[in-house]
């Protein structure tokens, strides 16, 4: 399969943060098209039969998701575009923030107009990316001066605003629930669900939560049509789709493609292989929420069906990459700490079930381990998966489960012989004190 | 309540000075008026006012956590809860530059360990620890979103990218 450039068209321009820059390649004219030619509803048709699906992880259909807005809500509706790209593995909004924020303003000015958003909406950006927000802050102003937000926008009569909103560090506020208490000024914990953002969100209005990813393919699927959009990918899995690849490769980085690319072609054809032409050993798929799937298992296309079918997930496309030399355990606990540091403290299962996770895959590293850890951590996350508000549990254990069923021996043989497996490395050193969560 | 641990939020240095008064300056306080002009209540000013105040003073404080409490009409308890929620509110004073070491699985497989520990040990302290000469400030932390450049070190605001132990070594040498 060829690598595309269709999301991507504007970020290898020279100064292509500019508004000059965006305009010149037809940039705006696709939010003019919409605003002063197309309803609202008219937009929404469109954006479903292009069978867009989120790329921020779940893959709900954006269409469906902009109708489920209700019309006639007593508070105004508001949407918000979520670049609090934290999942490990992912690095593709960043792209788009700090190379092309203005496809993502233009996609929000449209997304907008669907919904009925009411004139002010927030770009949720994660704290630590603030030479992003910096380009976004410049960007809103360039196109505040040129009128394109603001009031009456293209001579519409409609009026709409951006600020960026910079989170704090907390990943959790990805989750769209927690990303809303996150605007209102709360901590970022979820919230029950029903009833939905899209009846009860922020400020008590509707609400619509995008991705950035999600919100750059909008202005594109205006301009092209919903046919050009599925003319890439297969059936319910359009578009073009930007993957993250990242660790044990030659090439890592972000790549575009047709949606359906499968992990080996992306490794072996596109990313030049394996760092020093070692053997690949496990995938993570889908940022590190997503289960592993072993080296026999990566002729399959990274799709949002394929991946589930696989009995893991696309996610968020961050393709991690582990060779043989990699202690699967090791890698295993620094992604149950994240998710223990990470763990917003809300639901006991999730609060407490994480941090056992951790010192569990501690203690097996060490050499500390029993004989029936491997089938204690499965046990554990058996009674972590499906008892809390958010997803963040059920992601917490996804590395945890996969790496137990397929490199059980491997665990065995820390209990076993209080080592790594010989040819692996423990990254960490064991002597070093561990800060605090 | 007798451990005076730091995350104790009955030690004593979790109250207020009285004696000490902060006040944002003119150029924040434009800043914080057109914040509240961006948002439909008070409350969900809150994080921006906290990233505002952190800039003025590097950290927040007690006083600090009062004075917002009192420009949003919220109470010290609220302001607290939520600056100890989130990762980047400093609850204590750190360094002037922050070395931030991502050690998530991307950048743990491409040898951040090294750089952190080498850290550790070359400025002698201990994880989230401050030189004494208030220079540096060493913290391990999560995913930062630039995977495919690993290992990364965020310094105060900026991004170092591809770092290994010597280049490390060579941004120390600017960071004076």
């Amino acid at each position: 399969m060829e690598q595309i450039k269709v999301l991507l068209a504007n970020i290898d321009k020279p100064d292509s943060t500019s508004i000059d820059t965006y305009m010149a390649g037809g940039g705006y004219e696709d939010a003019r098209k919409a605003l002063t030619t197309m309803k609202p509803d008219e937009v929404t048709q469109l954006v479903k039969d292009s069978e867009l699906r989120g790329r921020g992880g779940a893959g709900f259909p954006t269409g469906n998701k902009w109708s489920f807005v209700p019309k006639n809500a007593p508070k105004p509706t508001w949407l918000l575009c979520n670049a609090d790209e934290s999942e490990p593995g992912t690095f593709k909004d960043r792209l788009i923030i700090e190379k092309d924020p203005h496809l993502l303003i233009e996609g929000m000015i449209i997304a907008a107009f669907a919904i009925g958003s009411n004139p002010m909406s927030y770009i949720y950006i994660r704290g630590e990316f603030y030479y992003g927000a910096t380009v976004l802050d410049k960007a809103l102003d360039e196109a505040r001066a040129k009128g394109f937000l603001g009031k009456n926008i293209f001579g519409s009569g409609f009026d709409f605003d951006i600020t960026v909103h910079r989170g704090a560090g907390a990943y959790i506020c990805g989750e769209e629930t927690g990303l809303i208490e996150s605007v209102e000024g709360h901590r970022g914990q979820p919230r029950v669900k029903p009833p939905f953002p899209a009846v009860i969100g922020v400020f008590g209005g509707p609400t619509v939560v995008q991705n950035v990813e999600t919100l750059a393919c909008v202005p594109l699927i205006v301009r092209n049509g919903a046919e050009w959009f599925k003319s890439f990918g297969t059936p319910k899995n359009t578009g073009p789709k930007l993957y993250c690849v990242s660790g044990n490769v030659k090439k890592p980085g972000v790549y575009e493609f047709p949606m359906g690319i499968t992990i080996k072609e992306l490794i072996y054809d596109h990313c030049g292989g394996i760092t020093g032409d070692r053997k690949l050993k496990a995938v993570i798929p889908g940022g590190a929420s997503a289960p592993m799937l072993t080296p026999d298992e990566i002729d399959i296309p990274l799709n949002f069906d394929a991946l589930m079918k696989a009995g893991s997930m696309l996610g968020s496309a961050g393709i991690i990459v582990l060779d043989e030399s990699v202690c699967i355990v090791d890698a295993v606990w620094r992604l149950a700490k994240f998710f223990a540091h990470e763990s917003c403290g809300q639901c006991t299962p999730c609060r407490e079930g994480t941090n056992w996770l951790e010192s569990v895959l501690d203690r097996i590293e060490r050499g500390e381990g029993r004989p029936q850890d491997a089938d204690l951590l499965l046990d554990m996350s058996e009674n972590i998966g499906g008892k809390s508000l958010c997803a963040l549990g059920d992601a917490a254990i996804g590395p945890v489960i996969s790496s137990v069923r397929k490199f059980r021996d491997e665990y065995l043989h820390h209990v076993e012989h209080k080592s790594c497996l010989p040819g692996t490395t423990r990254y960490r050193r064991l002597d070093m004190p561990v800060a605090a969560h | 309540m007798a451990d005076l641990q730091p995350d104790n939020p009955y030690a004593p240095d979790r109250f207020p000075d009285p004696n000490k008064h902060v006040e944002f300056p003119e150029e924040a306080k434009k800043r914080f008026d057109w914040i509240l002009t961006r948002y439909p209540t008070k409350e969900a000013a809150l994080l921006p006012t906290l990233h505002l105040a952190q800039e003025v003073w590097g950290w927040i404080s007690p006083e600090v956590v009062h004075y917002v409490g009192n420009l949003l009409d919220l109470s010290p308890a609220t302001v607290f809860g939520v600056v100890s929620f989130y990762n980047m509110y400093n609850q204590k004073p750190v360094g002037k530059y922050h070395l931030q070491v991502c050690t998530n699985l991307s950048c743990m497989v491409t040898r951040a360990y090294d750089i952190y520990d080498h850290l550790c040990e070359k400025l002698s302290v201990h994880p989230g620890g401050t030189t004494k000469d208030g220079l540096y400030t060493v913290v391990e932390v999560e995913c930062l979103g630039s995977c495919g450049t690993a290992p990364v070190v965020q310094v105060n605001n900026d991004y170092h990218e591809s770092m290994d132990v010597v280049k490390m070594d060579a941004l120390l040498e600017i960071l004076k």
